[in-house]
């Protein structure tokens, strides 16, 4: 089976790859700038735990997207049912194209919602009371990545195959 | 954005819950005699069970805490330095009066630097001055061969005390971080208000007064000297007219007042810092307002043992970080 002869599943395996590898860098970052800041916190306090745990899983849900994304995407292309789909090169474009918007605001949104949290971090270290309104700031990150999801799944679906 | 920090702010976060509130500051002075203030304070955790009933010793291992928290970050010293200027130009005073005099006092040094008292004795008794940092050189030689002529203690502490300023100044201009330039400019700055004030009460002539002052951007020497010359009216009128308009109420108010607005405006330009997530500035922040709660907390322990009156110490006690 030669690449040349399905390019399309090529491009459309490439979109999928694009959404898991993206968002899931997007989430590391984020996961790991969070998770800096919550260890600071813990070095001090370690009864605030619990609440800066949550705080450094936030940027974790891009990554959640783009597998999302990339199973729906798999499963269009027949893959996971085995018999993969025999796709033009246009379509799998097409394909590719549908999961970038999760791929890229993943990446994004990731690292951004992992410094926001940081900084959230650091007011649960003050003042552990406030922490549903320290969980606000990073949570209006989430907005676009859903928003991104919300395309990227409507794009996939749409695409006839 | 550099995420370096963040583990270090996040926990500098964490300690700043521990530090004095004004409210805090306000119980302390509340306490009945000195022994009370001094039981207050082991309570919140100050000193340790060796320094337990010893003011100095709880102060003296609190000092060592900032520093034992800086260490434990594994940030790099050389961003703290320019807050030990003023400790490293102090060991340098003392020696040269020291050396110059043969009076001998162990307990005037500093050993908290990078050269501590018997180092910097061993250096100044040598005219070893090339050991020193560049910085320091000059005005050491300057200062040693001045008191060894002259006698003159106050010009060798005017010698050093203008290098001091000099080297903070240079150090803020040389920083990456926005934090040190503004604590270098308006230490320099609050510095040459200071030496104005208390040239004008002394009568010191306008040569003293711009040799003592540093050149800085927030003050014109030149214009705060002759201010000085014309009286106090005139000093109040000049800094109302720059970014230390507060300091001419202070000034009207009273010397204490005054004293107090220089230790406040120091917290003012570190306050920004509450808000950063993610750059060194808190931890020099931090650093800064420890010093100046260890400095109040002194205030307030030496107004009880004199038995002063509770407004008397709280017209001396200084704004908090937090």
């Amino acid at each position: 089976m030669s690449i040349w002869e399905n390019l399309g599943l090529v491009y459309a395996l490439l979109g999928a790859a694009a959404a898991v590898f993206l968002a899931g860098a997007g989430s590391a970052l984020g996961v790991g700038i969070a998770g800096q800041a919550a260890s600071g916190v813990v070095t001090e306090d370690p009864s605030k735990f619990a609440k800066v745990l949550v705080m450094q899983l936030l940027p974790g849900t891009q990554g959640i997207y783009g597998l999302l994304v990339g199973f729906i995407t798999l499963s269009k292309i027949g893959l996971l049912g085995g018999g993969a789909a025999d796709l033009t090169p246009e379509t799998g474009l097409l394909v590719l194209a549908a999961c970038l918007p999760v791929g890229i605001v993943g990446l994004i949104s990731g690292k951004s919602q992992g410094q926001c949290s940081a900084a959230a971090i650091g007011i649960i270290a003050k003042k552990p009371d406030q922490f549903g309104k320290a969980m606000l700031f990073p949570a209006m990150v989430e907005t676009y990545a859903i928003l991104s999801l919300l395309i990227s799944i409507l794009a996939v679906t749409a695409i006839q195959i | 954005m550099s995420e370096q920090y963040t583990y270090a702010v996040a926990r500098i976060r964490a300690l700043e819950v521990g530090l004095f509130s004004n409210s805090t500051i306000d119980q302390l002075i509340a306490c009945q005699d000195y022994g009370q203030c001094l039981q207050f304070l082991e309570e919140k955790g100050w000193g340790d069970s060796e320094s337990s009933g010893d003011a100095e010793a709880i102060l003296t291992r609190e000092e060592e805490k900032i520093w034992e928290v800086v260490k434990d970050l594994h940030i790099d010293m050389d961003h703290f330095a320019v807050l030990s200027y003023p400790k490293l130009f102090h060991n340098l005073k003392a020696a040269i009066k020291e050396v110059c005099t043969g009076e001998k006092n162990r307990h005037i040094y500093y050993e908290d630097v990078s050269i501590p008292g018997d180092a910097m004795r061993e250096i100044v008794s040598e005219k070893d001055f090339g050991k020193l940092p560049a910085y320091m050189q000059h005005a050491a030689a300057e200062a040693y061969e001045s008191l060894l002529h002259t006698g003159d203690g106050q010009l060798c502490d005017c010698i050093i005390d203008r290098a001091a300023l000099d080297a903070i100044y240079e150090a803020g201009k040389e920083s990456d971080a926005a934090i040190i330039r503004d604590y270098a400019e308006s230490t320099v700055g609050v510095a040459d208000i200071k030496i104005a004030v208390r040239s004008q009460k002394t009568a010191k002539s306008m040569d003293f007064m711009k040799r003592a002052m540093a050149e800085c951007e927030s003050v014109n020497v030149d214009q705060l000297s002759k201010a000085a010359l014309a009286g106090m009216d005139a000093i109040r009128d000049y800094l109302l007219g720059t970014a230390y308009a507060e300091g001419a109420d202070a000034l009207a108010e009273s010397p204490s007042a005054f004293e107090r607005w220089c230790d406040n405006r120091i917290i003012q330009t570190i306050s920004p810092q509450k808000y950063q997530a993610f750059t060194i500035g808190p931890v020099i922040a931090y650093v800064i307002a420890r010093q100046n709660e260890i400095k109040t907390v002194r205030i307030i322990l030496s107004g009880k043992q004199n038995e002063l009156p509770e407004d008397s110490i709280r017209e001396r006690v200084r704004e908090m970080y937090v």
